[in-house]
């Protein structure tokens, strides 16, 4: 059975980047644009890097800051300085 | 000087926070400080296996909330100031928040009580921290709801008394007695029922496609506090699913006292969605997505990651699972049909949908809509065409459970209606499912004291034995305003003057 994680974000301006982020470091998550929300769903696992996202943004981005802008996730949480993943392991 | 800014990692930092918070008593009793902490019967051998996966400490929490509120209070001027009612897509859709307005937001205030008194119970820094957290953004997320809607109150009926209805009106009693149920259960039931049945497993269906389709219906102050709302919730989800995790870790005889509470959850979260899949499939005049197709990637698709994760503690899907998914195809329909018979004791108007409306949901329902529903509007169409609106004026039978009138069918057979009753100690208590009726048999003590608002009426506890009275004296339900059919309502009427389509017969506010 597929087991699919998933973030939804707020479709706001701060959120094109983390999408752009997280379609980088994960070629195999799949995108779907809805009315003001962008949803990302990937098979088992999802990573958001601070460096992709510091690159996106050029300045230094805290992996906290995207709490801001987070409306759901689905998947065991994992985050620390340097990333945020959801998984089912 | 040259370490003086040295950062401190997440953990670290995290570490920092809650490391003094717990320290083991020397002059009480640790039981007497945490009472409620055992008597549900879960075992906790180490309390420092609790892990708080997103680390918050206070300075970060105190700075995200705010640039959330910043960002909150900046919309909600703009909305107002440009009288952003206007621009919605019908005033239709102003009934979907006068019902979250009673019925949900007062919720987020029942939830602020319930993770500020369970925040206390728990000997364990991490969970406590936590629940301290979701306490203060449960208050603020009942506080921006009000004040968001505050702004269409000074435009439409039916939004006045938000607060008193929750406590009174029949409907209402069933998110308040949901709330009410987990609120008085110990603390672990607590986090069972809210944080992870509720949280996590349920109200994604409330919170993202809802508050999607609220923005495609052009309301910009509601999908902003939704989206603020929610995003603590990615959070509180979290702690939902760390809780379970958790508990089950610690000692295998947790395994199936969690499991009956989350078969229980499930089943008492679902019957009070039902009331949001009415809002989603009739409420929402612009369509996003349909109750079943929200139903299938929340609950079907992400739900089954999710137990199928559970699965190496022991713990299984919630028992009557398949019944909810069944029910998918018709559970918007049977809801809004009973709304309509009732709109007499409501605070918000209901209606015939559209054609357009029943198009679409012949489309996204195929195999029920036209069979079993669309036959029930175009009768009750054509009775109000004749001038015969059709009010039901005999109160409904409520389950003892999760007091939803009896008025679902049978899994399977939709056109046999859902009914289980039994006695207990002489008295004879009806269910409007068998999962409602076996919650009932586990703790008949517990509800064999629900407050049941029908039959509070015909007891005469609400000031009056005729509907009329009920509603106007004890809701505070202003009839001929606030109730009754949409079309020909003062808000339908208000609403064309607004459009330039037809002048108002009163302009109750010259914007
Ligand atoms: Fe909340
Ligand atoms: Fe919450
Ligand atoms: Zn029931």
């Amino acid at each position: 059975m597929s087991q699919l994680v998933f973030i939804v974000f707020q479709d706001n301006d701060d959120s094109r980047y983390l999408a752009e982020a997280v379609m980088d470091d994960n070629p195999h998550a799949e995108i779907q644009h809805q009315p003001a929300l962008i949803r990302i769903q990937a098979e088992k696992r999802l990573v958001i890097n601070r460096e992709t996202m510091e690159e996106k943004l050029g300045r230094d981005w805290d992996v906290q800051e995207m709490l801001v802008n987070v409306i759901s996730i689905g998947g065991n949480v994992d985050e620390d300085d340097d990333h945020f993943i959801l998984e089912w392991k | 000087m040259a370490v003086q800014n040295k950062k401190l990692n997440l953990k670290d930092k995290y570490q920092y926070l809650t490391r003094d918070m717990g320290w083991e008593p020397t002059y009480q009793k640790k039981k007497d400080i945490f009472p409620d902490e055992d008597f549900e019967g879960i075992k906790i051998t180490d309390w420092s296996q609790w892990e708080d996966p997103f680390r918050l400490t206070m300075d970060s929490y105190w700075k995200y909330q705010a640039e959330k509120e910043k960002k909150l209070y900046a919309i909600f001027d703009a909305f107002a100031q440009n009288n952003g009612h206007q621009n919605i897509s019908d005033a239709r859709y102003v009934n979907a928040l006068k019902l979250f307005l009673s019925g949900v937001s007062p919720l987020e205030h029942a939830a602020f009580q319930g993770y500020a008194k369970t925040g206390r119970q728990f000997s364990g820094t991490g969970a406590r921290v936590a629940c301290q957290m979701q306490a203060i953004d449960e208050l603020r997320h009942s506080q921006t709801q009000q004040h968001a809607m505050s702004h269409y109150n000074k435009h439409f009926n039916g939004l006045h008394d938000a607060a008193h209805m929750h406590d009174r009106v029949w409907f209402l009693s069933v998110p308040k007695s949901f709330f009410d149920d987990a609120r008085t259960a110990g603390p672990f039931e607590f986090l069972t029922a809210i944080s992870f049945s509720f949280e996590y497993v349920l109200t994604n269906l409330l919170f993202v496609p809802f508050m999607s389709g609220a923005a495609y219906n052009g309301d910009m102050a509601t999908v902003t506090f939704g989206f603020s709302a929610q995003s603590d919730e990615a959070r509180h989800m979290t702690l939902g699913l760390e809780v379970i995790k958790f508990i089950l870790e610690q000692h295998e005889d947790n395994v199936p006292i969690v499991q009956r509470w989350i078969d229980k959850w499930f089943w008492r979260g679902f019957r009070l969605l039902s009331l949001v899949s009415m809002m989603m499939d009739y409420m929402l005049p612009n369509k996003v997505m349909s109750w079943s197709e929200a139903w299938e990637v929340y609950y079907e698709q992400n739900g089954g990651a999710l137990f199928k994760d559970l699965e190496r503690y022991g713990i299984r899907p919630p028992k009557y699972q398949d019944v909810a998914n069944d029910a998918k195809h018709h559970l918007s329909h049977q809801l809004w049909t009973t709304f309509y018979q009732y709109s007499q004791a409501t605070s918000f108007h209901t209606w015939i949908p559209e054609k357009e409306e029943m198009d679409w949901m012949s489309e996204k329902y195929p195999d029920t809509f036209d069979k079993y529903y669309r036959p029930r509007y175009e009768h009750l169409a054509k009775e109000a065409a004749a001038g015969r609106r059709f009010y039901n004026n005999t109160l409904p039978q409520l389950c003892q459970v999760c007091q939803v009138p009896t008025l679902f069918t049978e899994m399977g057979a939709p056109t046999k209606l859902s009914h289980r009753q039994l006695k207990y100690e002489g008295e004879r208590y009806h269910f409007c499912s068998e999962a409602c009726c076996e919650i009932f048999e586990h703790e008949p003590e517990k509800y064999i004291q629900a407050w049941l608002p029908v039959h509070q009426i015909y007891q005469g506890n609400c000031e009056g034995a005729d509907v009329e009275t009920v509603v106007q004296k004890y809701y505070h339900i202003n009839i001929g305003e606030d109730n009754f059919e949409y079309l020909g309502s003062p808000d339908h009427k208000r609403w064309l003057s607004i459009k330039g389509i037809k002048p108002a017969d009163e302009d109750k506010n010259a914007a």
